[in-house]
């Protein structure tokens, strides 16, 4: 399966990063590549495996106890902000 | 003195214990091997005034009797780790100047155990790398190069700037993060041991995320013993991370120099691959008779499936990453580009923040996520995963240990794969599979190539048996006898 | 399918046909992945760890509390408690979502079908499906009116657990709907495991409409936004409905979109943003693991239910006799239930239903106070409503005690002794009394003698000049009535 221009716009956008028009094809053509190349997955016979969730299978999933433990900590949060004001994270205007 | 920098981490912590040198001594060398080694790109902040503090607090600490884990150590940290108060970049523009104000657990746990930090080590941006080639502060050089010419060469990636630390005597030690072979692959380029714990070991607490369900941190030192012995005191549950393994810690250094009569050794006929380096398996071929020679009895086991780990791990890891990667958007922290709009600003940030490679992997990890594609890819590489991790498990009901070769080559030239994204991919071939379930896995020089580079053998043991793991990577190294030096002349 | 609901439109009638999403913010000390506090009201970006900002390298671990209370509302409901769910990414960018992406869950929520009984205002019960439960984490707020070119954003709620109860398309009518919202409120406080409080955006609700003719396929649904009271949630799917009506029978087609309600026009308006598809991309988050619960859990949680109102109005109704729209109104709060059951303990529960929903509601409301804040106790009323049972008082005299009961917090039994207030129910008093007024009043002797019976009313009032009003009613009657025949 190729991965055309458009897709590729398309899924930038998906992931908010801006790809120069000039930078499309070539795109497109790297990522037709790594498609047309992980594709040959389908000669695996797959049928009644469960997908694997997570290496750390089969452990429990681990549970915190109800108490407040963290927070409090306003200026470590805010310390690598662009911009903030009044304990605020400012950022640009989001148009509705 | 040049000789301060030549010992082995724990000839350094011997020599520390005994009183023939300070601390402080032991990492003024090392400040002054950093200062004259730049040209290798090693380190993307050299950290000397701390490194100073942290000497004497610790040449004082021993005085008063207290003595850690790697007590006055000049190590140094892949900057991926986030480190209280020091810049921890990533090596991506995306990060330049955050100063995290917090710790990375394994990195607290070091600090807790005496370490000197000399710096943070330079890598693939985000991770994402088999060559060094894709920072943003440049690519790292290779303290090696061939006998046949001059050009500079990759260390590996990601963690190349800590291979080439260790590998050019920078520091005593260093720290590396593994997600589809970036410590086993680098560490074998650059002629150290490189180990990737079983998932679960060390905390992932405060590493800045790549692929979530396959990174690991790990030791990158000249000699298996030094692994143990960095490893000790960087694993253990971490309750903050719910992919943390609560499990006993044993004393890793007590499984080294005990003798493998009678465990056996899987050799695994579908790592023979088709292209590589023929010196390598032939490497792979004296690997084995040094494990039968010392007792060990070698089987044929058979992973079928092991071509396919590298498309799952090509699905697997972009995908998570480009979920991980989604914080980094000029919000809160990091880099920020204007823009007219909210949109504007997320994309421009991106665009400019994010290097071609890491852009690449967010784009195909959100297509193989997306809709109408995520069975397709997502889903039938998590299934193809299974079956790959349900080999190895058959495959350790009959043996202790698997030996490979780490990787098809030898390091090989700045640009020489750039160009070639799959071949880049293939660097990892021999690697991938272990992340891939989780298992522990070590690089250990095992040779040189006809050219002068060093060649690895990986050794991969079931998960939470780093113990056989050391055992039998203490005799290949015994064996090897592998005492090449890079010449740092750059 | 009841004709009742149906809205007349030019064409002929319409089916409305309703689906109900709730917000609910989990009760607990910290948040769904984080130890931060999930207090309403503190000052911006002070209840925010790292994880909450999702600085680099940080890891979620999941609240305990959390999935106790989704389980406790399942059962709650009468639904399928799943032991194994998953929890996913949501993907998409936005200043409020921190990570880039919303810890969800998607095709395995914690809690399956379940469902709830709501009681319409004619008497009638129907039962409504719930699809599922899932846990999920709440966004930051974004502030837009603090600067004319920024938004200002705020992480305190970021990470705050929610439950997200999707109701099946089974409402009919915005009055519907508002039962059904009540009723869902009703059982999540009874539960504790949200305090329902819709003002303070605790429990949000969006709803999806559309609208057919009876028998058609189901209508292109629009889904309205953030309705933050019951009352703006039947207003605006009022609204809704009619306009989809109208478009339809105007030769428009209903556009699939998601509208905001404009509670000062009442009306709804599409949102301006364009609605690009949303790919969420979810998949399971692989810094977690599956949950799976044991029996053991389960099992505790469901020991520990309190009797829910539907129950609790079944009982009332036969264990203490009351209607079924006394019952109704004093299991709306189990504040108000347990207040109930307290003063209705050895005394009249009919009596004590009627004292609790009119005099003191009517004070309650009149002075803008929750029960919990009645300056009369449950025991206390009790005890009043015993003086008129026991005839220490009258009714009449008792709702003077009980004025009095709520201006100076005393026993009606103090009030009715430092005021002698006491009932005189002694027949050779009020013999001598009732024999006073008849000699007093003959005239209106004659007028009963003459056929006007009401004329007794005369009398007793008579009666209870003379007394200050503290003449047994009943007493006085029955002594009249036997002179005035003689």
């Amino acid at each position: 399966m190729s991965v055309d221009k458009s897709t590729v716009a398309r899924i930038a956008q998906l992931a908010r990063i801006k790809v120069p028009e000039e930078d499309l094809d070539a795109l497109a053509d790297e990522l037709s590549k790594i498609v047309g190349w992980v594709e040959q997955l389908d000669e695996v016979d797959t049928e009644g495996v469960a997908p694997m969730a997570s290496t750390a299978e089969g452990t429990v999933l681990r549970q915190r106890d109800d108490v407040v433990t963290d927070g409090d900590c306003r200026d470590d949060v805010l310390s690598n902000a662009p911009e903030s004001e009044k304990g605020y994270f400012v950022v640009p205007k989001v148009i509705e | 003195m040049a000789s301060l920098t030549d010992l082995t981490l724990t000839e350094a912590q011997t020599g520390l214990a005994s009183g023939d040198f300070s601390s402080k001594e032991l990492t003024e060398a090392h400040i002054t091997a950093i200062e004259g080694a730049r040209d290798l790109n090693a380190f993307v902040i050299e950290t000397p005034e701390r490194a100073i503090e942290d000497a004497e607090r610790s040449d004082k600490r021993r005085a008063s009797g207290e003595v850690g884990g790697i007590e006055g150590l000049p190590i140094a940290i892949k900057d991926l780790f986030c480190t209280k108060g020091v810049q921890s970049t990533a090596a991506s523009k995306m990060l330049e100047g955050f100063v995290p104000p917090y710790e990375s657990t394994v990195t607290a746990q070091m600090v807790e155990a005496g370490m000197v930090m000399l710096g943070k080590t330079n890598l693939d941006e985000f991770a994402m790398g088999s060559s060094n080639e894709t920072s943003y502060f440049g690519p790292v050089v290779n303290p090696w190069k061939r006998n046949s010419d001059d050009q500079p060469l990759v260390p590996g990636g990601s963690s190349g700037g800590s291979a080439a630390a260790v590998a050019a005597r920078l520091c005593l030690a260093a720290t590396g993060t593994d997600t589809g072979g970036s410590i086993r692959q680098p560490a074998s380029f650059c002629g150290i041991v490189g180990m990737k714990p079983t998932y679960g070991r060390c905390s992932r607490w405060g590493i800045v995320a790549f692929a979530s369900s396959l990174d690991q941190a790990g030791p990158m030192t000249r000699t298996v013993r030094d692994s143990a012995l960095l490893l000790q005191s960087m694993v253990g549950f971490d309750p903050k991370d719910t992919t943390s393994a609560d499990v006993p810690v044993p004393d890793f250094q007590a499984a080294l120099g005990q003798d493998i009569k009678g465990l056996k050794i899987g050799i695994p006929s579908e790592y023979r691959l088709d292209g590589t380096d023929p010196e390598i398996l032939g490497l792979w071929d004296q690997g084995i008779k040094w494990l039968e020679e010392a007792g060990a009895e070698t089987v044929e086991v058979s992973l079928p499936r092991t071509k396919y780990a590298l498309p799952v791990y090509y699905i697997i890891a972009p995908a998570e990453a480009s979920s991980n990667l989604a914080r980094y958007d000029g919000m809160r922290y990091g880099l920020r580009v204007e823009g007219d709009t909210l949109t504007d600003v997320y994309e421009n940030t991106r665009g400019e923040g994010f290097g071609a490679e890491v852009r690449r992997r967010i784009l195909m990890g959100t297509y193989v996520l997306s809709a109408g594609y995520y069975d397709a890819y997502y889903i039938k590489a998590q299934k193809v995963r299974k079956l790959i991790a349900d080999e190895f498990s058959v495959a350790f009901e009959q043996v202790d240990a698997i030996l490979t070769p780490t990787v098809p080559s030898a390091a090989f030239a700045h640009g020489e794969k750039s160009d070639d994204l799959l071949a880049m991919y293939l660097n990892d071939v021999l690697t991938v599979p272990a992340s891939l379930a989780g298992l522990p896995g070590i690089s250990v020089p095992a040779g040189l190539s006809s050219d002068g580079l060093p060649l690895g053998l990986q050794l991969i043991t079931k998960a939470f048996d780093e113990e056989t793991l050391f055992r039998v990577a203490d005799v290949i190294e015994q064996s090897a006898k592998f005492t090449g030096r890079p010449d740092m002349k750059a | 399918m009841s004709e009742k609901n149906l809205i007349k439109g030019q064409t002929g009638d319409w089916e409305v046909v309703i689906g109900l999403e709730v917000h609910a913010q989990v009760i607990a000390e910290a948040k769904l992945f984080s130890g931060a506090d999930t207090s309403f009201g503190a000052e911006p970006n002070e209840q925010v760890s790292l994880v909450d900002a999702a600085m680099p390298g940080m890891l979620p671990v999941i609240n305990k509390k959390a999935l106790e209370q989704a389980v406790r509302t399942g059962l709650g409901i009468k639904a399928q408690i799943n032991r194994f769910s998953v929890f996913d990414r949501k993907n998409y960018f936005y200043p409020d979502l921190p990570q880039g992406y919303q810890i969800s869950q998607f095709s395995d929520p914690i809690v399956g079908k379940g469902e709830i009984v709501i009681d319409m205002e004619d008497g009638e019960s129907r039962t409504v499906g719930i699809t599922r439960i899932h846990l999920e984490q709440d966004a930051g707020k974004s502030v837009h009116d603090m600067d004319p070119i920024s938004t200002y954003v705020d992480l305190n709620r970021s990470g705050v657990p929610l439950m997200e109860i999707v109701s099946e398309p089974d409402l009919r009518s915005a009055d519907e709907a508002a039962a059904y919202l009540t009723k869902l409120r009703a059982i999540l406080r009874y539960l504790g495991t949200c305090d329902g409080n819709m003002e303070q955006g605790s429990m949000r609700c969006d709803a999806n409409v559309s609208v057919r003719k009876p028998g058609d396929d189901l209508g292109t649904r629009c889904e309205i936004k953030n309705v933050n009271s019951i009352r703006f949630a039947a207003q605006a799917i009022e609204y809704e409905a009619r306009r989809q009506i109208e478009v339809i029978e105007g030769g428009g087609t209903i556009d699939q979109e998601t509208r905001l309600f404009d509670a000062n026009k009442g009306v709804t308006r599409s949102m301006r943003s364009k609605e690009e598809a949303h790919d969420y991309r979810y998949f399971p988050d692989p810094d977690l693991l599956p949950v799976n619960l044991s029996e053991e859990f389960v099992e505790e949680i469901r020991a520990s239910l309190p009797e829910l109102p539907d129950e609790k109005k079944d009982r009332f109704v036969s264990e203490f006799g009351l209607s079924a729209y006394d019952a109704d109104v004093l299991v709306a709060e189990k504040a108000i239930a347990e207040y109930f059951e307290e003063a209705a303990k050895g005394q009249d529960a009919k009596t004590v239903a009627n004292w609790v929903t009119s005099d003191l509601f009517g004070y309650l409301n009149k002075e803008g106070l929750e029960i919990s804040e009645s300056p009369v106790s449950a025991k206390q009323l009790g005890a009043l409503v015993g003086l008129i049972s026991d005839s220490t008082i009258s009714g009449r005299i008792a709702r003077d005690v009980f004025a009095e009961m709520c201006a100076s917090g005393k026993d009606p039994g103090d009030i009715v002794e430092e005021k002698g207030l006491k009932q005189v129910s002694d027949s050779g008093e009020l013999e001598g009394i009732v024999d006073e007024v008849i000699a007093k009043g003959t005239a209106q002797v004659e007028q009963y003698k003459s056929g006007n019976e009401k004329i007794i009313g005369w009398f007793v009032g008579q009666v209870m000049q003379a007394t200050k009003g503290q003449a047994n009613p009943q007493m006085v009657n029955e002594i009249l009535r036997k002179k005035l025949t003689d």
